[in-house]
């Protein structure tokens, strides 16, 4: 019971340093790194004792569950943490890596504006990676799971006065979105599946997990499906390989620990934490090694032609990932652990000393020059070597397909041009009314009506939330919209199942306290600067720095990032939502996706990016 | 400049785009040079504010910056009103005072190049640049790549885009899209052809291309230096800008068809308004005028503490004592401290700075090296090649830098076997940094212990029309040249050391940078054993008996290298030293070694990572790890700082305090009173001292157009250059945390002559002429008899007046160096001798 108390300690350490780092002073290079150095270095000192201690002692499964958040019937929010040989593994690399690299960046950064940024973001990085790694269900996992994102955006966008470290982080933002959502629908599912909140070590009960599974084949197949896309999103596997490179815009020694290593090896731990739960269907075991082995043949083909050494190690790092995908397939569990070690390892020295590449290679090049190496696709024909060269060349259009995938949403976004902040008020407001109207004497709507009603209020939701994902003008009206999104949503919800109102306020609670406190600003900002828009991004973060970190907050909480009720509402909302209401619920899920990345986007490109009057970077544009 | 030209001629257009474009070569050949080299046909003010209206960068320091120079006195008030009275007449002092040090300019520079095609986002709502960008660095960089990738570009020997007709010749797949684009390409169609879909309007064809190729300076800069000089890719590519051009036009009606399917119409039919002519003359505004005099009151408020400090330094007349010995070094400002702690430890040695070559020119090939390198300054084209033989080094591997483990089978294996031993190494590089194979070192350049092929065995023993070695005359005439040139032809001491200098760091890319400029970038160990192996050869010195140079013949030249990042000396061939030498050798070793330890102590004030008060061996082995870390994004400070260039004997300067500011020049005009040697100084300290200068100057103004940023996320792009991130345009300048600490000023040399000499010398030489009368360098003379000071303004001589008259002076300078990063006063150290 002792060990299992431990566990407290280890996510109350970098949460502790994470929080004494923000209210050092921007100037006191010293006492941020050395605030992180000590955090991180208790950690890893407590950690290693810890771990021989339990290693010398039978090296049991721990479980603690502890606060319960949210309780009503047949409904159960509580965090979890578990501890066992994959915590172990990944606990003890993350751990001795992140230690590694904050000492690393105490020198590497020195005098590098946004010191204390840097090391903020570490350490809540860190922190959002313990919770994750001792994560004992879905819902605390979902918590870590969030603050990786959000993390993973603040480190690739750390050069913020720059076009492109911004844009490529609201790109691999989005699909971690994607990854998000994925996770929202398990634990959807699982809800449905056992009537219960689950934890991982009850999945490890092979018969519970069978008996389960028996008659609900298909839920199980959806529930395996959406962790298997949410692992693909984050650990860079088919189709989403291409946001990796492109994430590493940081200071290197960030690029190294998060995208070389622990941040892509994430998606790994989640499938080797649900193992038990998908072992038994052999068609999702089919389906992650076959994805494994796609996945890691075309990275390394593209790896292979890649002319810049961090692109080089991603596309390596992406294909190692692949293979250790077909290693959980067929069941080496350990094997996968040693392998996530030693890739992760690799990796993160490898792009630590990435910039001696020029010095190494040019003195091999210039002692060992021969003029043509043979390499094993000269045996190809000739025809087809250059369609795979120019095939790898292009990412295999992954890019591209990425891009094409938000093309339907922008499309629809846009068709609603129309709309102005005005008309939005004159046409949303009375329908939002005749529909709490309606909700009011639902029982005298005829059945047949009344079980359209959910699906058209979230798609009406959906509608709207996807032009305030294309607004480019009014950043009032993009904002206004994310809030009637979540209004629109909670009312559908409301049609759908009869629920407790207290459920909808607490949901809406964090919506409707962000969104107005997130209104005020921008109406402040736009007195103060009126010709801003959503055109570009205008990095206003370097005139008003405190105004964008309250306006952060208010997007997190408008985001249902655990920081406000709503985070738990979320998961509420869908635990109405039937298991046979795939559209219902696939209108929901799009919405939350879209309206994180709107909020980001609009966070991002109003104070995000180069700042024009002061001339940051013109860049000959 | 030329009006507007409705005709098109592509190959004029694409000259003058090379003009302009970023001129640095590849990484490994890092040559610092005029960053604004396109503008310099022009009065610098103008030049410089010329290139902010098109390029819209800043050019100097902010009004802000300036003025708070001002509050700290470091523009001082009496030479801002001088600067004022001499610019605008002394009716204007107060009024304009008034405007530089507190009017509001809202001064936003905007960019000329790049506004035509922002068109295709107003009128067209495509972003060009982030659809054909990425995939057009991506061909590019792996068409010129040196050896990351481990496939390589299939078509390599035939020029760029033949290559890449070659491809979609032969390929299921294709670069384009659009069926048009495939058959322009194959077609080889003219570059008005497509500018023809493109524009439409001839007259803004030259004007499209400017924004296009300025759109991505960095890419378009390396193909157009690679075009140039080949030889600065070792695995030579082909490839032209117009090539660049032509792909990048053909990419960009690719994107556009596949958005619009072929129905667009040309930018120019959709132009609301016709964009002025990027070459027009540029209007000055108060804001222009301001910023020049306050750089020049920068700049004066420093020269004429220095032109004080000269004037009010003793200046002694050594007498022909013995010298314990005498040591050449670079001219390089780092050097600049180094001489100042040798003559301080033993005030009987004697210095001489020189460029860092030595006058021997050469290529040199390292033993079981497949290539050349040069070592003599960047524009000298070598005939004598000198190899080296016997070499014993073993050069080790790394296989973190191993390409098989990017493959996905040894892959597999790698990571779950040596995959470990990266934690160890990691862990063991961040307590206990240590030399690595992947460390730059200077002492790796050349096996110290090696020989060299110095003498020429017969005029036919030549590789690749390249004499081998060097004949007996030719190496008298190195060696009377460098002699004559730093006016050492008599007093000759017992050894007369020559130390070239490099330096050592790891996880640098630009590596090359902080090596000898005189020596193209690369360490100046081989050129100093060369030159002692010449000046102690009998034939040699029978040769130069003969033409009035006495060397006695227990004289004994000796070679070696500076380490300026680690500060260590090495000396080479120790045993050709007589027996005595040995001993007086042995005896100057621990000069030297004080001196190190001084000059590292010196160093240490600029790093804050180094407490000054530690004790001086402690001080410099943290100098010395620095050279080794990882982590350790400015293992040396190189030339930031600098500021002066002094052509003329040590004794003009050797009392004063320069902070390490200043390129030293030995010159005496009493050897070379028509200015002969005077030419060959100044011909290379224009080029050399100047460029570095200037690449310091427009890199610290501004980092983001002209330098590279800062380097922590730099991402090397195959061998040559770096980026930010994968999909960035190439950063050539320099990176922020090698000019931080720089004063942008610009170079003051100083040359003790007489006035008409100089000037006659200077107009010997266009080229050199330019910066001067341009006033891209200031020129001062100081005249032998009279002392006074001569500026070169507007073509000729007049005399400078110094506003100060007396200098600060300290009995101790090393009381001087407390721990702080500010630039030190000129200060008079008034030594016992």
């Amino acid at each position: 019971m002792t060990m299992t108390l431990i566990l407290h300690f280890f996510i109350i350490v970098p949460l502790v340093g994470f929080l004494l780092s923000l209210f050092i002073s921007d100037k006191n290079e010293r006492l941020i790194s050395g605030t992180a150095f000590i955090t991180l270095g208790t950690q890893f000192i407590a950690f290693s004792v810890f771990l021989l201690y339990y290693l010398f002692n039978n090296h049991p499964t721990l479980n603690l569950k502890d606060i319960v958040l949210y309780k009503s019937s047949g409904y159960e929010f509580f965090i979890d943490f578990c501890f066992d040989k994959i915590t172990a593994v990944y606990m003890a690399v993350g751990t001795f890596l992140t230690f590694m690299v904050t000492i690393y960046s105490r020198a590497y950064l020195h005098r590098e504006p946004g010191y204390k940024r840097f090391f903020n973001t570490i350490l809540f990085f860190y922190f959002g990676y313990t919770i994750t790694v001792f994560s004992g269900n879905l819902e605390t996992l979902f918590v870590g799971w969030e603050i990786l994102g959000i993390s993973s955006f603040l480190l690739i966008a750390f050069y913020r006065d720059r076009y492109l470290p911004v844009k490529n982080a609201l790109k691999v933002f989005s699909i971690y979105r994607i990854g998000d959502v994925g996770l929202i629908l398990a634990m959807w599912m699982t809800h449905h599946l056992w009537h219960a909140n689950i934890t991982f070590l009850q999945l490890n009960n092979k018969e519970l997990v069978h008996e389960h599974l028996q008659n609900h084949s298909l839920i199980g197949v959806f529930i395996a499906l959406m962790i298997l896309i949410t692992a693909a999103a984050k650990s860079a596997q088919l189709p989403f390989s291409s946001w990796l490179p492109r994430a590493m815009e940081g200071p290197t020694p960030s690029s190294a620990i998060f995208y070389g290593s622990l941040s892509v090896h994430l998606g790994v731990f989640l499938l080797l934490r649900t193992h038990t739960f998908w072992a038994e269907q052999y068609s999702i075991r089919i389906l992650i090694g076959v994805l494994g082995l796609a996945t890691s043949l075309i990275a390394s083909s593209i790896a292979r032609v890649q002319s810049s050494i961090k692109s080089q190690v991603a596309y390596s790092s992406i294909s190692q990932i692949g293979l250790i995908f077909i290693e959980i397939a067929l069941g080496f569990e350990n094997l996968a652990l040693v392998h996530f070690a030693g890739n992760a390892f690799l990796r993160t020295y490898q792009l630590l000393v990435s910039p001696s590449v020029v010095t190494y290679l040019i003195r091999e090049q210039f002692y060992n020059f021969e003029h043509r190496e043979n390499t094993i696709e000269d045996s190809i024909p000739q025809k087809i070597k250059y369609s795979l060269y120019l095939l790898s060349l292009k990412e295999w259009y992954l890019e591209t397909f990425i891009f094409r995938m938000w093309r339907p949403f922008k499309k629809t976004g846009r068709k609603m041009n129309f709309l102005t902040v005005k008309l939005l008020f004159k046409l949303f407001i009375p329908s939002y009314i005749i529909g709490l109207i309606c909700l009011y004497y639902e029982n005298s709507i005829p059945t047949v009506i009344h079980d359209y009603l959910p699906v058209l209020f979230a798609f009406i939701g959906l509608v709207l939330i996807l032009k305030s994902y294309t607004e480019r003008k009014s950043v009032k009206l993009g904002w206004v919209l994310i809030i009637m999104n979540h209004f629109w949503i909670a009312l559908a919800i409301s049609f759908n199942e009869h629920f407790k109102y207290t459920q909808s306020l607490l949901y809406l609670s964090g919506i409707l306290v962000a969104g107005v406190f997130g209104f005020i600003l921008l109406n402040n900002l736009k007195q103060k600067e009126p010709q801003v828009n959503l055109h570009r991004f205008q990095g206003y973060s370097f005139k008003y720095p405190t105004m964008s970190f309250i306006f952060l907050l208010c997007c997190l909480g408008l985001t249902g990032f655990p920081i406000t009720p709503t985070f738990i509402g979320e998961d509420l909302i869908f635990s109405h939502i039937h298991e046979n209401q795939i559209i219902l619920a696939f209108f929901v899920a799009t919405s939350l996706i879209i309206d994180g990345i709107s909020a980001v986007r609009i966070y991002a490109r109003i104070f995000l990016g180069p700042f024009i009057p002061s001339k940051n970077e013109v860049n000959f544009i | 400049m030329k009006n507007n030209i409705s005709h098109f001629d592509e190959y004029e257009a694409l000259h003058k785009l090379k003009h302009y474009l970023p001129a640095q070569a590849s990484l490994k050949d890092f040559i610092h040079h005029n960053t604004l080299h396109g503008f310099q046909n022009l009065k610098f003010y103008k030049g410089i504010i010329y290139a902010s209206e098109l390029f819209g960068s800043n050019v100097s320091l902010s009004i802000e910056e300036y003025r708070k120079l001002y509050k700290s006195s470091r523009i001082k008030d009496d030479i801002l009103e001088k600067v004022i009275e001499e610019r605008l007449g002394a009716e204007y002092v107060n009024e304009w005072k008034e405007k530089v040090l507190n009017k509001e300019f809202n001064h936003v520079a905007s960019a000329r190049i790049g506004k035509l095609r922002h068109n295709w986002k107003e009128q067209y709502h495509i972003n060009l640049d982030s659809l054909v960008h990425p995939i057009l660095f991506r061909t590019l960089c792996s068409y010129l790549d040196q050896g990351i990738s481990i496939w390589n570009f299939p078509v390599h020997n035939k020029g760029f885009l033949s290559s890449i007709r070659e491809i979609e010749r032969n390929s299921y797949t294709s670069f384009f899209k659009s069926k048009r684009v495939k058959e322009l390409l194959n077609n080889h169609c003219q570059m008005s052809e497509l500018l023809k879909i493109l524009v439409g309007d001839e007259s803004l064809y030259e004007n499209y291309i400017f924004d296009q190729q300025f759109a991505h300076p960095g890419w378009s800069g390396i193909v157009s230096a690679i075009e140039d000089n080949p030889k600065t890719l070792l695995d030579a590519r082909k490839i032209t800008v117009h090539e660049l051009v032509m792909l990048e036009l053909l990419m960009e009606i690719d994107a556009m068809d596949t958005k619009f399917n072929e129905n667009w119409s040309p930018l120019s039919y959709k132009l609301k308004k016709q964009p002025p002519y990027l070459f027009r003359d540029v209007e000055k505004t108060e804001y222009h005028e301001a910023i020049t005099i306050l750089q020049d009151a920068f700049e004066w408020s420093y020269y004429d503490e220095v032109l004080a400090g000269i004037k009010n330094q003793k200046q002694i007349k050594k007498t022909n004592s013995l010298k314990s010995f005498q040591a050449m070094f670079c001219i390089d400002d780092r050097e600049c401290s180094m001489r100042r702690n040798l003559e301080h430890i033993d005030s009987t040695c004697e210095t001489f700075g020189t460029p860092g070559f030595f006058n021997a020119e050469f290529y040199y090939q390292p033993e079981h090296g497949k290539f050349y390198d040069k070592l003599c300054p960047a524009p000298l084209n070598p005939k004598y090649l000198i190899k080296e033989l016997e070499s014993t080094e073993k050069r080790e591997t790394e296989f973190h830098h191993s390409k098989r483990t990017h493959s996905l089978f040894t892959g597999w294996i790698i990571t779950h076997t040596v995959g470990f031993w990266s934690a160890f190494k990691l862990f063991y590089n961040i307590f206990r940094p240590t030399m690595s194979p992947a460390t730059a070192s200077s002492f790796k350049h050349m096996d110290q212990f090696s020989q060299l092929t110095i003498e020429n065995k017969s005029l036919e023993d030549t590789e690749n029309n390249l004499q081998i070695g060097f004949t007996l005359t030719e190496m008298a005439d190195r060696v009377e040249g460098l002699l004559r040139s730093i006016g050492l032809v008599d007093n000759f001491a017992k050894i007369i050391y020559a130390i070239g200098h490099g330096s050592s760091s790891v996880n640098n890319p630009h590596y090359a940078a902080y090596d000898c400029g005189a020596c193209s970038g690369r360490p100046g160990s081989v050129n100093a054993r060369v030159i002692c192996h010449m000046a102690n050869h009998p034939e040699v010195r029978k040769i130069l008996s003969s033409r009035g140079l006495h060397i006695p013949d227990e004289t004994q030249f000796i070679g070696g290298l500076h380490d300026t990042t680690r500060d260590d000396i090495t000396f080479f061939d120790k045993k050709t030293l007589s027996d005595t030498n040995m001993d007086n050798h042995i005896r100057n070793k621990f000069v030297f070694k004080r001196a190190l330890d001084l000059n590292s102590r010196e160093r240490s004030r600029r790093f804050e990572s180094i407490n000054t008060k530690l004790s001086l061996e402690e001080i410099h082995n943290r100098t010395r790890r620095r050279s080794v870390s990882l982590f350790e994004p400015r293992p040396e400070l190189n030339h930031a700082t600098n500021a002066l260039c002094i052509v003329g004997p040590r004794n003009l300067s050797d009392h004063l305090f320069l902070d390490r500011r200043s390129f030293l020049n030995s010159y005496n005009y009493k050897t070379d009173l028509e200015g002969k040697y005077l030419l060959n100084i100044l011909k290379a300290v224009a080029p050399v001292c100047g460029g570095i200068n200037l690449e310091y100057y427009f890199s610290r103004v501004d980092n983001e157009v002209f330098g590279a940023g800062t380097k922590l996320p730099h991402n090397v792009m195959g061998l040559f250059g770096v980026a930010n991130g994968t999909d960035g345009d190439l950063r050539p300048g320099l990176p922020s945390q090698m000019i931080e600490v720089h004063d942008p000023v610009r170079l003051l040399v100083i040359v003790e002559h007489f006035p008409e000499v100089v000037l006659d010398t200077i107009k010997k030489d266009l080229a050199t002429y330019e910066w001067f009368i341009n006033e891209w360098i200031h020129l001062v003379v100081v005249h032998p008899d009279t002392h006074l000071f001569f500026l070169l303004k507007n073509g000729k001589f007049s005399e400078y007046k110094l506003l100060k008259q007396d200098s600060e002076s300290v009995s101790d300078y090393l009381s001087l160096l407390s721990s702080d990063l500010e630039n030190l006063p000129v200060t008079l150290i008034e030594e016992q001798i």
